[in-house]
């Protein structure tokens, strides 16, 4: 009996090893592999060239061209998804009534739930010809187009998570700023917000980390080709997008051609583990702010 | 205009704002749905779902799409439970609170914030290459639970964490074994919350495309898997092969495609909302 | 109501009630109250929970508002204007009806900005006038002294007590004519109590206040007009030591001789 509970504990022990062997997993892959690349191609290279042509006869490993497609997009979403999904978690807060409230999350819900693949399908054959319509000079693969739809993809996020972080700001400010007579727009911005500015802040990081992260809209809808720009109406192709494109080849092992998407992996998990560990030591440092 | 005026002005403005907005985002949804379908309900019938696919988008079906995401999920889940719900009965049951439990812990958090793809590269460096099972149902499956462990521990967690103390305490007092509290007890009472986690987990890995484009998930797939080891497609694959087209009649059967993958994944949502809601009267 | 608080001179009541009834969806919260309130004085609402007496106070200011289901029935009056009526700014009527509740809740700023809160969200901009209206508001507070030095530190390293302190100074910056009290003292300790009662003591000659209070000597030792009430009913409003000493009612007997509460 004694020895049979021990076995049990040591098989969720292991169990829960999984975890960490994933963690060291990804980093070893992503290292083992970039390594190799980088005995082939120079670190400086990689990190100020502005050209990325690893598929080419002439090839040039600029992660800056990658970066700034990953970048580009990632901006316009976060410039769409920040602003609305920041007021419709104030106006739910603080405006809306609770069945308006409970009929419409649903499908913001929703609306996270779709694969993200169905969203790059709607913006490669929906959006951009809307935008076309407005501007005609808009290219087929674009980023802007990429970027909206991926702005409404993690409108849900920063709503959602805002939203949470609203509600656990004690009721009792909020009677306050009202008893001294605040309107619920000055209750909300000089009251709410900052009191859950660090929930808030975690919600956009995590947003970010989500759309940098982001393969298949970027991949089916901002195109596939390489250029250090901030012009959202012409092709780019971001890290994720470049892995797919080579993945969707047949790249032999231990072709440099391999080895270049461990490397721009190994760049994307930096910047996303980053991001994580940043809204992590927020979460951390503000956590004790209302017991 | 006096002040007072002004903040009120201000104060309805925003409400305004706020209800477009939100009213906006649902409306997308809307358009979204209508536009897919309407763009592709004309391809839904018995021939698509049975169908092979095929270079005349005209003939093209989804078949060895669907039965590759089937087979995908059924492996999925078998790896993917035990060790999901094991590790969230661990930490909550099990761990001590000390260092090595709060760095698993941040672990975990952070793996839930890793991008797919890199998962990906994972389990192409690791399952693909290294174990040597080559992009098949098995590395896919394998990728696939990892992915969606973090999502089944944090639901397991927060599902056992939600049965009473009085009721463990209850079983001790009884003369019950740790394990017996935990079989007969805490994990028939937090079920409901795990099936909820599990099936939002599932809707979530169904819809996932670019980690098993880089396991090697085949654009083209002519037959139905039939063992661990065969090469595979999965029906988000297919969709994304077929906008890749230039053919406009591949878009209509990617819309038909996409139809039948938002109907799986909502109505893996609606049932985990059921068991949610169900689960959660329960407990009161 | 039988036992109206005897007001011979001819000024009109600051706050005056008729027929009053609040319901929360099908249920009734207030039951046909009517009640007058003069100026200057300290009127204290006692009752055993859930009598009704907090949501009757939170009419003054209208936060009931915000509850969902909440419906009013009746008039409340606040020198003569009915403060129900479809014309009337929420917003402007708080700032002439301030309010302290139960729990200090100073905003998570400094002491500082929790007092000019109230002067910044009507607009006041000029720094000089700030300035005096915070330091007039926290002597008057009882505050000044022990946070002259601390302005810019944050009110949550306040002790609790200090922290009600605050709170009513920043009620009192924005110069209300009346202060509603929400069994302002309920968290705090005997000093802090003390000093609180103190306080509204000094603050009657210039303000009305309305306070809430589940301690029945509270009541008694700073309120002049008492209301007594019993399931959403005021059973017995007059003169504090006329109820105490004299209560007309059984109920009001029975809940100051403590046999219920």
């Amino acid at each position: 009996m004694k020895l049979k509970e021990k076995l049990i504990e040591l098989l969720l022990q292991l169990f829960t090893s999984v975890t960490i062997f994933t963690t060291i997993g990804i980093i070893v892959v992503l290292l083992f592999e970039s390594i190799s690349f980088f005995s082939n191609v120079s670190i400086i290279e990689f990190f100020t060239s502005t050209k990325w042509t690893p598929l080419f006869s002439e090839k040039h490993f600029g992660i800056l061209a990658l970066a700034s497609g990953t970048i580009l997009t990632s901006l316009i979403a976060i410039g769409i998804a920040l602003p609305v999904g920041l007021t419709i978690a104030i106006y739910l807060n603080m405006y809306a009534s609770k069945s308006f409230r409970k009929l419409i999350k649903p499908f913001l819900e929703i609306l996270a739930a779709i694969p993200t693949v169905v969203y790059g399908f709607f913006a490669l054959a929906f959006v951009t010809p809307v935008l076309q319509e407005i501007y005609p000079n808009l290219e087929t693969f674009n980023s802007l187009s990429a970027g909206i739809v991926m702005g409404i993809m993690i409108i849900p996020f920063i709503s959602s998570l805002s939203e949470d972080a609203l509600y656990a700001v004690p009721k009792s400010l909020k009677e306050a700023a009202f008893g001294m007579g605040s309107t619920r727009f000055q209750t909300a911005f000089k009251v709410m917000v900052p009191a859950a500015s660090s929930g808030i802040v975690i919600s956009v990081i995590l947003a970010i980390s989500r759309a940098i992260g982001e393969t298949m809209i970027v991949a089916i809808a901002a195109g596939q080709q390489p250029q250090f720009t901030l012009n959202p109406t012409i092709p780019v192709q971001t890290i994720t997008s470049y892995i797919v494109q080579v993945s969707m080849g047949d790249a032999p092992q231990g072709s440099l051609e391999y080895q270049t998407i461990f490397a721009a992996g190994l760049t994307l998990f930096v910047f996303t583990f980053l991001l994580n560990s940043f809204s992590f030591y927020v979460k951390k440092k503000y956590q004790e702010k209302y017991e | 205009m006096n002040n007072h005026q002004k903040n009120r002005i201000i104060d309805l403005t925003f409400k305004v704002y706020g209800f477009l907005f939100t009213a906006i985002s649902v409306l997308i949804l809307f358009i979204l749905l209508y536009a897919i379908i309407k763009a592709g309900y004309s391809r839904i019938n018995w021939d698509f779902l049975t169908g092979l696919p095929s270079r005349k988008p005209e003939n093209a079906g989804i078949y060895t799409a669907i039965m590759g995401t089937f087979y995908i999920m059924v492996v999925t889940l078998i790896i993917s439970i035990p060790v999901g719900v094991g590790a969230g009965i661990y930490l909550e049951e099990y761990a001590k609170k000390n260092g090595l439990t709060n760095f698993l812990e941040i672990n975990i958090s952070n793996l839930a914030g890793v991008p797919s793809i890199i998962y990906g590269l994972l389990g192409l460096g690791v399952f693909v290459r290294f174990f040597g099972f080559g992009g098949s149902i098995l590395s896919g499956a394998l990728t696939l639970s990892l992915l969606i462990l973090p999502v089944i521990i944090v639901a397991t967690r927060e599902a056992i964490k939600a049965v009473p103390s009085s009721l463990r305490d209850a079983s001790f007092a009884m003369g019950a074994s740790k394990w017996q509290t935990i079989q007969y007890v805490v994990l028939p009472t937090s079920f409901g919350g795990i099936l909820t986690g599990i099936i939002l987990a599932l809707s979530r890995a169904i819809g996932e495309t670019a980690p098993l484009i880089v396991v090697g998930a085949m654009a083209y797939v002519p037959f139905a898997p039939k063992s661990l080891f065969d090469t595979f497609s999965v029906l988000p694959m297919q969709i994304f092969t077929w906008t890749t087209r230039p053919q406009t009649g591949f878009a209509v059967a990617a819309s038909g495609a996409i139809i039948i993958l938002l109907l799986i994944t909502f109505i893996m949502n609606g049932i985990a909302v059921y068991f949610r809601n169900k689960w959660q009267k329960q407990l009161q | 109501m039988t036992d109206h608080v005897k007001d011979k001179e001819l000024k009109l009541p600051k706050i005056s009630a008729e027929d009053v009834n609040v319901f929360y969806g099908d249920f009734q919260a207030i039951k046909n109250i009517s009640m007058d309130i003069n100026s200057n004085t300290v009127t204290a609402f006692i009752g055993p929970s859930g009598c009704g007496k907090s949501t009757f106070l939170r009419l003054f200011n209208r936060m009931n508002d915000y509850v969902e289901g909440f419906r009013m029935e009746g008039k409340i009056k606040i020198d003569d204007n009915n403060i129900y009526k479809k014309k009337v700014h929420v917003e402007e009527l708080r700032k002439k009806v301030g309010m302290v509740f139960q729990k200090p809740n100073p905003f998570p700023k400094s002491i500082y900005e929790n007092v000019a809160y109230g002067l910044k969200i009507q607009g006041i901009s000029n720094k000089k006038i700030i300035d005096e209206r915070v330091e007039t508001a926290l002597k008057q507070a009882d505050l000044w002294k022990e946070a002259k030095d601390n302005l810019n530190k944050s009110a949550l390293a306040l002790s609790g007590g200090q922290q009600q302190r605050l709170c009513i100074a920043r009620t009192l910056a924005v110069e209300p004519s009346i202060i509603l009290m929400d069994e302002p003292t309920s968290a705090l300790d005997p000093i802090s109590t003390t000093r609180i009662e103190e306080l509204i003591f000094e603050l009657k000659s210039n303000y009305t206040i309305v306070i809430v209070t589940h301690n029945m000597q509270q009541a008694g030792r700073i309120s002049d007009n008492t209301g007594f009430f019993y399931l959403g009913e005021l059973i017995e409003y007059k003169n504090t030591k006329d109820l105490f000493t004299n209560p007309k009612n059984t109920k009001t007997e029975n809940y100051i001789s403590g046999r219920f509460g």
